[in-house]
């Protein structure tokens, strides 16, 4: 065999395995979808979305005060998060070229980094500890710390997507740079933003490390923000490592509402990124 | 006048909350330390190398959770690398154009699963498929120290699977921002000189390696600090060895499992520090991981300028 065909079948072989790992990675994501799908779409019934769970034994019963719970704790996520992280995110972009900026922004992708169980600690050391209580209120807390780095970053780069004809049309006109930054340039960029705090917030509502001891479980119905509240994912948990068949099916059925959840607001965040890109093409 | 200081105001206001950014930094670092002073003073470094956890008679070593989390991830990058690196090769450098969005979005999809799904499917279908693997091993091959112990399904084995699935779109998607980066004109010179493909596209793993390591770095970031499929299919027990089917512990996990078991301030403590040191190596291995990738998206392509001799210097 010549040289030249030897690195000619190399080349093959070793764009052949490439392909191949492309296959081997979409082998679990069939498989995870797959199962999901068939056990949780059959486990799902509208008691799942109005009852509360049933004690042990007694079949039956739903996630409804889990479902409220995620909504509540990601609500309260967002309400910190996300003025916190579009502050940061538009300084970051207005300033960008600073060294203040730089160690932020480093600062922020390190912290994305962080394992959501540690942030938990955090929140718990911060919020349930001094009062003693398990609550939503921490939970929220611990949520808001994990969206934060996302929000910052994403603020940033669709921020430096907007046209800087924009901006020099309103400082143009007289405009102040707070003006120009709050009444030009950030409602240009705000469906892209808005996208990137759903995405965000999809993120975290599959959070469960922060919540095991923060917003804890409650297997009442609850709104009381200064209360324990059960969530999503904490009763997938408790239900998976339950000895119970019943509670076993509960959880798909919450799984799959969970991946539902994420990957319409995934998709939905696709599309409007692609729109945008088309709209700001020049 | 007036707009300079409107200019100065705006700063100083919108750089309020950068501060609060880099305070949580700060702030998670001193909470922690905080509140894992007792157990830091009791046992010192002892904690470290401590081999028994016995919460019932206050003795708390960290050493089986710091060896699970370690092997676990170094197991996980083993599997993932491969298939991350040849993933963001395949569609950077040879899918159609076609496939290439559909691909991406596909494997980015991966990442977006919640860490309870696949622990989920990791318990009812994972760990009864590798149960399985585990009974029809040959005995021959259970007297290596890697395949000894007893076929339970749940142990290092299945969660080093399940972490190197999870760890795979986060190092393919950086790998291949990383290979886009590289100057097409890296590849064009090694095709120029009679490179083939696979040794063409070798230049520009080349040329991006210290991005391609930070992505590697990325991924075990993300597998140092996993906690919920972890802890499902582990087994939770604090044991060392190198056996993957041995049910075995991380620090992750143990925190998840005991935090709120922990009847005593100093059980408490211990716990809490296993969180401050798993803040410091993830924190350490996100930031040397950062500073890689950020290193090689910054390295400005050499400029090639080929032009044809102006026409009056070749009359001159």
């Amino acid at each position: 065999m010549t040289n030249a065909t030897r690195r000619k079948i190399v080349s093959k072989i070793a764009e052949t395995f490439c392909a191949l790992a492309v296959l081997v990675a979409l082998v679990p994501l069939v498989m995870i979808l797959f199962y999901v799908i068939t056990h949780g779409a059959s486990a799902l019934n509208l008691a799942f979305f109005t009852h509360t769970p049933k004690p042990v034994g007694e079949p039956g019963g739903g996630m409804a005060n889990a479902i409220v719970g995620t909504l509540v704790l990601i609500g309260l996520a967002g309400l910190f998060a996300v003025p916190i992280g579009m502050m940061c995110g538009i300084h970051l972009s207005e300033y960008s070229g600073t060294k203040f900026s730089s160690v932020v922004r480093f600062a922020a992708d390190v912290l994305n980094g962080v394992p959501s169980i540690v942030v938990g600690i955090f929140a718990y050391g911060l919020v349930v500890y001094p009062i003693r209580r398990f609550s939503a209120v921490a939970g929220g807390f611990a949520l808001g710390l994990l969206m934060i780095p996302i929000v910052v970053r994403t603020t940033e780069e669709l921020l430096r997507l907007v046209p800087p004809g924009l901006r020099e049309g309103a400082l143009a006109l007289g405009a102040s740079r707070s003006r120009a930054v709050f009444s030009v340039i950030v409602p240009a960029a705000l469906p892209g933003i808005l996208t990137g705090i759903l995405v965000a917030l999809a993120r975290v509502a599959g959070e469960t490390a922060p919540l095991l001891f923060t917003s804890f479980n409650n297997t009442y119905w609850s709104t009381n923000i200064m209360q324990p509240m059960a969530s999503l994912t904490v009763q997938v948990f408790t239900y998976a490592i339950s000895p119970y068949d019943d509670w076993h099916r509960q959880a798909w059925a919450g799984a799959f509402l969970l991946v539902m959840i994420i990957l319409t607001l995934s998709i939905v965040a696709r599309l409007a990124v692609r729109r945008l890109e088309r709209m700001n093409r020049p | 006048m007036r707009r300079s200081s409107d200019d100065r105001l705006f700063r100083i206001v919108t750089g309020i909350f950068p501060m609060l950014v880099l305070l949580i930094a700060v702030g998670i670092a001193f909470e922690l330390s905080r509140q894992s002073m007792l157990s830091i003073r009791k046992f010192g470094l002892g904690f470290w190398t401590g081999r028994t956890w016995d919460p019932v008679s206050g003795v708390f070593g960290g050493l089986p959770f710091i060896w699970g989390t370690l092997y676990s991830s170094l197991l996980a990058l083993i599997l993932s690398t491969p298939i991350a690196l040849g993933i963001a090769i395949f569609i950077s450098e040879l899918s159609p154009r076609m496939l290439r969005q559909p691909l991406t979005y596909l494997t980015e999809l991966l990442a977006a699963i919640p860490s309870i799904v696949y622990g989920l499917w990791g318990i009812f279908v994972l760990t009864p498929i590798v149960r399985k693997l585990e009974l029809f091993t040959p005995d021959w091959l259970k007297k290596v120290p890697l395949f000894s112990g007893p076929p339970l399904g749940v142990g290092m084995g299945t969660a080093a699977i399940i972490l190197s699935i999870m760890v795979v779109p986060f190092t393919s998607s950086v790998a291949r921002e990383i290979l886009k980066n590289v100057p097409s004109a890296q590849r064009e010179a090694a095709y120029a000189l009679g490179a083939t493909r696979w040794e063409a596209i070798k230049v520009a793993i080349g040329y991006g390696k210290t991005g391609i390591i930070g992505a590697i770095m990325l991924g075990l970031g993300r597998a140092l600090g996993e906690t919920m499929a972890v802890t499902m299919v582990i087994g939770n027990a604090p044991v060392i060895s190198t056996s993957l089917f041995k049910p075995q512990y991380t620090m992750a996990a143990v925190i998840a499992n005991e935090f709120t078991e922990a009847a005593d301030e100093l059980y408490l403590h211990a716990l809490i520090e296993i969180g401050l040191l798993l803040f410091i190596i993830t924190i350490l291995v996100n930031a040397l991981s950062r500073l890689l990738i950020w290193s090689t998206k910054q390295r400005k392509a050499p400029v090639y300028v080929f032009t044809a001799p102006a026409e009056d210097s070749v009359a001159a």
